[in-house]
């Protein structure tokens, strides 16, 4: 979910070098094509690998950053139950990031390598993580509506054609589906609450849908190389396919919860028989893409904060482990 | 409660009240702890420990969570865990000081486990024989949480103890800056006192001494230095605190506050 | 904090492949990896991401460069003639109905 065709994005793969031969290519694709996974250290164009570490790290960096705006509301979370649900929702997001880091490592590049990528800029995560949790009714919304849009994204990545990663999104997908049952029904006890929780739930609403459907990326019209990422089975549905997906199943709900979702062209389409919805404002997407969102230097700053301010303890424990050798601190029998 | 004289029943309500202090004493280091912890997530030094420090909050946030209600059902007053929680202001909160430390760096947050983690072995695992079946089923599942946080604390304070030179400095520096705070775990007043008399809490003396040489011996494998005994005494237990508590309050209860009466 | 000399980014700590046993009576399996200073470490860290939802009764923590892998490039040579040895199944093999036991 959280790549959202970054990569795809006017940026051409790597052209195949010929000595790669189109018979160990032919034979590759015919393995994709008959739906077999392809592991690590299986060969591999070089394109095919590093699309998927682009994609696979990209997720993986949005997990991550995804844990600082719900992260925000821990200390202020209204109950203890929900104090709890939050922390541990939070904990499974940080998971998520290291399954992905996990799977990314499997194709050559080390963790440290992403990490820097982040930090210095250079890596894409989701958009949606630059805006701001203004609110408790936020964190409902980012629940029910961020990781609805998630689950519909991550489902057919189950089936993408590299092993590690599909194993990856297995898991995550498990795990997704408490994070939006956990969003709605913080939606639904505010939606049925006091007039002031009402209207703080219609507020949150108001400012995460449209940044919500811009997370399925660009119009299939602007993805130049979605096709490839179609051929290898890394990408299963089209943008706009899973956008609508999305507004099919989400409307309903907003319905269910009496709040209004903010686009007055949103209608039942009789003759497609999907929602149609007003038109997308695709410059602040690429805004805040580009880096002027309204969080998004606060949130690499509070990425780089982090890690330099853990620096020493990661060489403290290196430290203690290379005086007392690998074996430090045995872990005990299986 | 028993029928008879009066001078049974005032033995009674003030035993009830009593218990009522105590599972609260339990039940808000708990939570106050908890609270710091939660405040870590996303910010930890590698992201492993974001998970780490996180589960450690979920554990004790459960722990508090179980003695709120049950201190709730005590009083009798129809109070739940939310309303302890939430609608109570400092001086009614009876945690250790040491658990409303802030967190400072990674070196002082560890310090400040361990120390409780330590603490939380020995009363928890004397609470599990408690004559008070609610707290003796409490404790014992605390106490297994409590055995992986002091392997997760202890492992971590050899580490920055017997790491590099300056995780050494920073983590001596956090037990200095603590230890003061230490006095108050095992300084028995008349709540413990009637505790013991009831065979509910195991006095706390023996608990002292094992705690003492627990300690001891995790920061001699940290190659760290005992510090010396400081004598200012700290009264969380009874509602005295530091500054810090009212600030940790202040945000922790703050949407309870201004929506009063509403469902979370 | 990045390496004065290169400017390469401090390395990770050594990376591990961790091994669950969900289930008494099961065998450890991969679940993927993960980075940690020393193998104590290692298995707290596979205990917090992995068993968090009671997945886990048993954990192996090895690390990855310790792992040996058969080379894919020799999967022919390797798992190839495994196949027409069909006799090594006991579907393989024609038992009259009647013989018990077998």
């Amino acid at each position: 979910m959280y790549t959202q065709a970054l990569d795809t994005h006017g940026r051409e793969p790597v052209p195949a070098p010929a000595a790669e031969g189109a018979a160990t290519a032919t034979r590759f694709q015919a393995r994709i094509d008959a739906d077999e996974k392809i592991e690590p250290k299986d060969w591999m164009p070089e394109a095919y690998r590093q699309t998927l570490i682009r994609q696979i790290s990209q997720h993986a960096h949005s997990e991550i950053v995804g844990m600082l705006p719900e992260g925000n509301w821990i200390s202020r979370a209204p109950s203890l139950r929900r104090k709890a649900v939050l922390i541990a929702k939070v904990q499974d997001e940080g998971g998520h990031g290291m399954y992905l880091y996990s799977a990314a490592e499997t194709l050559g590049v080390a963790r440290a390598q992403l990490v820097e990528q982040l930090l210095s800029g250079a890596a894409k995560y989701s958009s949606i993580f630059n805006y701001p949790t203004l609110t408790w009714a936020d964190v409902g919304a980012i629940g029910w509506l961020v990781d609805g849009a998630a689950i519909m994204n991550q489902i057919p990545i189950c089936r993408c054609s590299y092993g590690p990663y599909a194993r990856a999104m297995v898991r995550i997908c498990k795990e997704e589906s408490f994070h939006q049952r956990q969003g709605f029904e913080i939606m639904l006890t505010l939606a049925q609450g006091s007039d002031a929780q009402h209207a703080m739930a219609q507020d949150a609403l108001n400012r995460w849908w449209w940044p919500s459907i811009m997370m399925f990326g660009p119009p299939d019209g602007d993805s130049k190389h979605t096709a490839q990422s179609m051929a290898w089975k890394i990408k299963r549905f089209s943008n706009d396919e899973l956008r609508q997906k999305f507004i099919d199943v989400t409307v309903p709900q907003a319905q269910f919860l009496g709040l209004t979702i903010p686009d007055p062209l949103l209608h039942w389409d009789e003759a497609t028989q999907h929602f149609a919805i007003g038109p997308i404002d695709w410059s602040e997407f690429h805004a805040v893409l580009k880096g002027n969102g309204p969080c998004n230097r606060e949130r690499l700053e509070a990425r780089r904060a982090a890690h330099a301010a853990g620096a020493w303890v990661r060489d403290a424990a290196a430290a203690y482990a290379a005086k007392r050798g690998a074996q430090a601190h045995e872990g005990g029998k299986s | 409660m028993s029928a008879g004289s009066a001078a049974a029943v005032r033995r009674d309500r003030a035993l009830g009240e009593a218990l009522f202090r105590y599972v609260l004493r339990l039940a808000d280091t708990s939570l106050v702890l908890g609270q710091r912890l939660g405040e870590w997530v996303g910010h930890a030094p590698v992201l492993e420990e974001d998970l780490g420090l996180a589960n450690l909050a979920l554990d004790l946030i459960g722990q508090a969570r179980l003695l709120l209600t049950y201190a709730g059902e005590i009083e009798g007053k129809g109070r739940d865990e939310d309303a302890l929680a939430y609608l109570r202001d400092a001086p009614e909160f009876l945690n250790l000081t040491l658990a409303e430390q802030p967190n400072g760096d990674f070196a002082h947050t560890i310090v400040r486990q361990w120390l409780i983690d330590a603490w939380q072995l020995e009363i928890y695992s004397d609470l599990a024989g408690s004559s008070d079946e609610r707290l003796a089923a409490i404790a014992a599942k605390a106490l297994k949480e409590t055995r992986y946080h002091h392997r997760f604390s202890s492992g971590w304070l050899a580490r920055l103890g017997d790491g590099t030179a300056e995780s050494r400095g920073r983590t001596q520096a956090a037990l200095d800056s603590l230890w003061r705070f230490t006095a108050e775990l095992f300084a028995a007043d008349e709540v413990d006192e009637r505790m013991a008399a009831a065979g509910i809490a195991a006095p706390l003396v023996p608990a002292a001494e094992r705690w003492s040489a627990r300690v001891a011996a995790d920061l001699g494998a940290a190659t760290l230095a005992l510090p010396a005994p400081q004598a200012h005494p700290w009264y969380g237990k009874r509602g005295v605190h530091t500054e810090h508590l009212g600030h940790l309050l202040g945000e922790m209860q703050h949407l309870q506050r201004t929506y009063p009466g509403v469902r979370w | 904090m990045s390496d004065p000399t290169t400017g390469a980014p401090a390395a990770d700590w050594p990376l591990y492949e961790v091994f669950i046993r969900s289930r008494s009576g099961l065998e450890h399996k991969h679940v993927g990896s993960l980075h940690a200073a020393d193998a104590r470490m290692a298995v707290e860290h596979a205990r917090d991401v992995y068993t968090r939802r009671q997945e886990g009764v048993s954990i192996w923590v090895v690390r990855s460069a310790d792992i040996v892998a058969s080379d894919p490039a020799e999967a022919d040579a390797l798992f190839e003639p495994a196949r027409d040895k069909v006799y090594r199944h006991p579907t393989f093999y024609a038992i009259p109905d009647e013989v018990k036991n077998l």
